[in-house]
This record gives C-alpha cells, structure tokens and sequence, in this order.
C-alpha cells in the first residue's frame, strides 16, 4: 500500500507507506488514542496557534537564521546555507517539539508531564517548557547515562525537573524508555508523555514533525528572499529518530525536485558491529509502538546500536523516514564517529560555529555531494557543540 | 476443538492460569517447569517468549526474559523444546510475546509451527486490534489458534465489547495500576472486576494483576472465571536449585 501522493502525512491509522502505525499494548490504549482524536483540531485552534507561534518568536528566538556559509560553498562548490537551529533557546531544534507538546498537554488537561532522555538534551527541552508552564517534569535516564552527563542533569535539577535513573537492563537509554512507559500505564490520567523525535506510536511522528515543521517553513520564505527561489537542490540534515530532518524536510517531502539527504551515524563503520546506521542495517520491524526499519538480530531482538553523538545512537528510524528510504524519495548517507569529529572541527575553523556532534554527521558528507556551481544546499544545523565540549576535549586533543 | 473451550465448559470458576518464561530459569527448563506446573494443578499455561523491549511487562518479568535470552532463548529454540510437549502436558498452552520477534520468524509460520506444536492460544500485548482485523487476526484463525486480547479498567464499554467479540479463548484483564494492595485500590479493582462481571461477556476472564497468593487469588476469581499469576511466580523460580519442588511448593501456596 505504497502512497505517492504525499509523503508528508501519514493515512488514518499513522502509516507513511507500509511504515508506522500504533503497536501499543491495552494499557496504552487510551492515552494514545486521546491524543489522536484531539491533537490535529487543538493544533489548529487559533488559541493554540497564536500561543504557539508567539512562544517561538519571543522563547525560542525563531526565526532562527538562514545563514550563507561562503568560506564552506567555495570549498565544496554550490551555495551552502545552514539553518541555525543552533541558536535556538537551549541550544538545538529540540524546544520546536517541546513547546507544542507542552501547550497541547496543558489542553488535553495534563499535570504531569515524563519525559525519556539519553544524553540529556530532551531531557533540558523538556524540563525548560515544564518550568515555564508550571507542569511537574519527570525525566527518565538511564543511570550510566546520568554519571555520563553530569552538567545536564544539573541543568534539569536547576530547571526543577525530577531525574529517575532507570536501573533495569544496560541502565541507558532502552530501559529509561521502558521505564517511562511503565510510568505512563501506571498513571493513565494526568500524565502526558513528551516523546522528543519522530518515533513512537501514531500520532507522535505526525505530531512531532509538525511542530518541527517550522524549520522548513521558514526555510521557504528566506531562501526566496536571499536567492528568489523558495526551493534548494538539496537539503542535508542528520537522523538519529529523525525530528530535526524531519522539520527541514517537511515542507519539501512534495518537492520532488528537491534533493532530501538524510545522515546516520556509522559509529567505527556502517558494519563494524558498533553502528547506529539504521537504514543500511535495518530491516523492517517493530519498536516503542511502531513499524519501522529496526536493527535487530536475526531472532527480532534489538540490537544496542553505537555512535559518538548520543542523540543519534538509536536502533529504529522514524516511519516517515524509513517510507523516504525505502521508496528511494530521500537520499541516506552515513558518517563515522570520526569523519563527524573532523567535520565538527572544520566547520568550527572555517565558519566559526561549534556544532554540535549529532549535526557534525551533515557536515560530514558535504564532500560526497559532488556539487555543481548552481546547486543551493540548506543544512540544518540542529544544534551547538557546547554540550559536547568534554568529548571533543578528548578525541580532538585540544588540551595539552 | 479447542481446549481453552473445552476447559471452561467444564470449570468455571477459580481457573489459574500460571506465566513462565520460555528459557528460564535456564534455557533448557521450558517444558520441566511446564510439567511441574499441570501435575501441581495449574490449568493453563502461559509461556512468555522473551523479548528484549517488553513494553507491556513489569521489570521481575522483563529481568527473567533478559536471562532467557542470555541464556540462548529464541522462538526456533522454543519450538524444538516444545516438539514433544503434548506427550508429557496436557493442560491448554499460550504463547505471550511482542510481534517483532513473531514477524522476523514470519508471522504464518509462527502459527504453524506454534499450532504444529500443540500450542493453542497468542497474546501479542502489541498487535493491536486495527491490525489483527486487517491482516493478522485470518492467519491466526487459519492454524486454529486462540487470541486473547487484554482489557483494563480505562477501557471503555464499547471497547470491551469489541475486543471481547474479537477474543477467543477467554479475556485477559488487567490493571492500569500496577500498584495494587491497599484498601483503597482493592476496592477499585473490585469495582472493576464487578462491572466486567456485570457486562455478561462473550469470553471467560481472566485477572492478570497484582495475583500472588490464596488470598489474592481467591479474591480475584470471586467475580471473574479465574487469574494468572505471572510476576510472584517468576520470582519464586529465581535462584532455585530445585525447580520441581518450588513449582510444587509455590502452586500449594495458592490452591491448597
């Protein structure tokens, strides 16, 4: 049941192609259900909008720029523009979701709001829009993962957030989820789930991308006002769950003309066995509530993938991604752990902007676009390296 | 024919229903755990295939299906083991597991195989009922095989009513709140069994929460057909040496 006519939405029951859906045990049910029945029309409520667009405008700083990167387009040919997601409030694309999410919660009359994180970056987005609205945040993190990430988790203690560590399994990322699931079951009322990326069951992909669907929209109009074209050749953003490539995307999924690159972390190589490259190593399959390209094991159990960057060391992809690789409509390209590092150093030198790892992954590829003096790219720059700074201290040896 | 029919035709009440993991605690003990459990007087299985992300399991569940699959546990290993299950078990068998390891085995051979063994029932906690009506739910009907679906008490009436049409075999309820035990939560549960009770379903149900002894037991089946004890009895195999003593010892704990 391929559909051509668009790969913005998905049909009814949350399918983009044969990818996606609602995979959820009972418990789930209606809470998820709940929030399919109401999250277009409250989306769409001018209350919601004005709400919604103001906080983006006077919180997050948007629109964020479309910044022309001559020093790089000289060096790789073609117009390279980067979308400075980076200088969002808290420092990535990450907030375009918890905003909206946090003001359709307050809607569905939530109280309580629980949240997964790995690295900490959704975890801060998360707890930044709770204290702003006044909601009781709880953050699920693995326990090797709050030792890891010690500044952050400060940071969601400052903001007022309620950090669990997750002491099930391999105590990282998969159990925190598992735990926040739990959490969900168990309290089946006043709790909504702030799910970061654009996975999960339907309707967060939809969801998810269009609240980050903003990145694109604002794409449009300053690329026409800087070239007098609202369409690149090509757009670059990196994918781990895939909301910041799904955001730049968006408003080009229809543009066939328009050239989509999605990067995956190759970790130490696409087949070095420490990987996160979802869609080379993929097959279809089934997590956290739907279908997807999944890295498992011949026996269909999840396998721990690995990168560098900790926002795209993830084993699925989401449904709207793997429906534009599967049906060749994007284009899927991967870094290693260290071309990303490189890349991140580079661009830092040549353009005086620290990225943050998981984007380092766009930079990365920008070699192998072959780009012709005519091309316009637009990368998303989805986030700033600061929170990175202790890792790139140490593969980059830029202490003496 | 089918003998989760055949059982309830013949009793009605107080049925127990007991959960193991497939490979645990060791990944050769499968069927010793399954024969201790019928000639100690449980009347049906419940064998759960270990998954690595359970969604809808509690952590002492998920803990012991970590183990099976450290230990070597796999849906093609769980088939050889259960080759010769209906030479020594006799009592109805259920399959309970998540639908992506079901799908990578290939969701029809899944059932052959399974009905081949003598299996008689699914519970896929994540196959959810869209699915089951559009594509799935034939396949299962094909080899015979049973669906249970699982209820809670955020389940609406039309809802219920619905998965109850859909079920065969008998309906699994269960909690929302996993935290049971005080005054208070007991008294919701028993509003809640009473209104399953009171809507006169299609299918027997079964409690499948919060069951970990006589008392909780007994209370459980006082409005419903009967419970399934899953997480004490996971616990009570864990660490034990000697598997057929404490199946024997835990099921006299409950239907002495």
């Amino acid at each position: 049941m391929m559909k051509t006519e668009t790969y913005q939405h998905p049909d009814l029951q949350g399918y983009y192609g044969d990818f996606g859906g609602a995979y959820i045990p009972e418990m789930l049910h209606r809470n998820v259900a709940e929030l399919k029945s109401k999250y277009v029309e409250i989306m769409q409520e001018d209350s919601f909008q004005k709400e919604f667009q103001q906080l983006l405008k006077d919180y997050v700083g948007r629109p964020t720029p479309l910044f022309l990167a001559e020093r790089l387009s000289k060096e790789f040919g073609g117009s390279i523009y980067l979308k400075r997601e980076d200088l969002c409030h808290t420092g990535a694309h990450k907030i375009n979701n918890t905003i909206g999410q946090i003001l359709l919660a307050i809607r569905l009359g939530k109280k309580r709001i629980i949240a997964v994180t790995g690295a900490g970056q959704r975890g801060v987005a998360t707890a930044t829009v709770c204290a702003l609205k006044g909601l009781e945040c709880i953050v699920y993190m693995g326990e090797k993962d709050i030792e890891r990430q010690a500044p952050n988790v400060a940071r969601m203690r400052m903001l007022g957030a309620k950090v669990v560590p997750a002491l099930s399994g391999s105590k990282t990322l998969k159990d925190a989820t598992n735990e926040a699931i739990r959490d969900w079951i168990n309290n089946p009322n006043d709790t909504h789930y702030i799910i970061g990326s654009v996975v999960g069951p339907h309707p967060y992909p939809d969801m998810v991308a269009r609240f980050q669907s903003v990145i694109s929209e604002e794409i449009r109009w300053q690329l026409k006002e800087k070239t007098g074209s609202e369409l690149p050749t090509h757009v670059v953003a990196c994918v781990g769950g895939g909301s910041n490539a799904a955001g730049a995307f968006y408003h080009f999924l229809d543009e066939l003309s328009v050239q989509l690159v999605a990067v995956e972390a190759a970790g130490h190589g696409v087949h070095s066995g420490l990987s996160a490259a979802t869609t080379q190593l993929g097959k279809p399959g089934i997590l956290h509530g739907s279908k997807s390209l999944l890295m498992q094991t011949e026996d269909g159990q999840v396998i721990e993938p690995h990168s560098i960057s900790a926002g795209l060391d993830y084993p699925g992809v989401g449904p709207l991604h793997a429906n534009l690789f599967t049906s060749g409509r994007g284009t899927f390209l991967s870094a290693t752990d260290e071309e990303a590092l490189q890349a991140a150093l580079h661009v830092s030198k040549t353009e005086g902007i620290i990225p943050a790892l998981e984007t380092a992954h766009a930079f990365a590829v920008l070699g192998s676009l072959n780009l012709q003096p005519t091309d316009v790219v637009v990368l998303c720059l989805s986030g700033r390296g600061d929170k990175d700074l202790a890792t790139y201290i140490r593969e980059l040896n830029l202490v003496d | 024919m089918s003998r989760l029919k055949d059982l309830f035709a013949v009793k009605s009440s107080k049925v127990l229903n007991v959960y193991c993991t497939a490979g645990f605690p060791e990944l050769n003990s499968t069927v010793t755990v399954m024969q201790a459990l019928e000639t100690n007087g449980a009347n049906i299985i419940e064998l759960g295939m270990p998954y690595s992300d359970p969604l809808a399991d509690g952590p002492v569940i998920q803990a012991s299906g970590n183990i099976a699959l450290a230990n070597g546990m796999s849906i093609t290993v769980l088939f050889e083991q259960l080759k010769d299950l209906r030479k020594t078990v006799s009592v109805p068998v259920i399959l309970m597991g998540y639908m992506n390891p079901v799908l990578q085995y290939g969701f029809e051979n899944f059932c052959s195989d399974a009905a081949a063994v003598g299996v008689d029932g699914l519970i896929l906690p994540d196959l959810p009922e869209f699915e089951f009506e559009t594509s799935y739910g034939e396949i299962i009907k094909k080899y015979g095989l049973d669906f249970i679906f699982l209820v809670t008490p955020e389940t609406s009436e039309e809802r219920l009513r619905k998965l109850d049409a859909l079920s065969t075999g008998f309906l699994y309820a269960v909690s929302s709140s996993a935290t049971t035990g005080s005054d208070k939560d007991f008294n919701a549960v028993e509003k809640y069994l009473l209104r399953l009770q009171e809507m006169k379903l299609e299918n027997p149900v079964l409690v499948g929460f919060g069951i970990k002894d006589k008392a909780t037991f007994e209370s459980a089946s006082k409005y419903t057909n009967g419970a399934i004890i899953g997480t004490a009895f996971i616990q009570a195999l864990e660490n034990t040496n000697d598997i057929t003593g404490t199946v024997k010892r835990f099921l006299s704990g409950i239907i002495s």
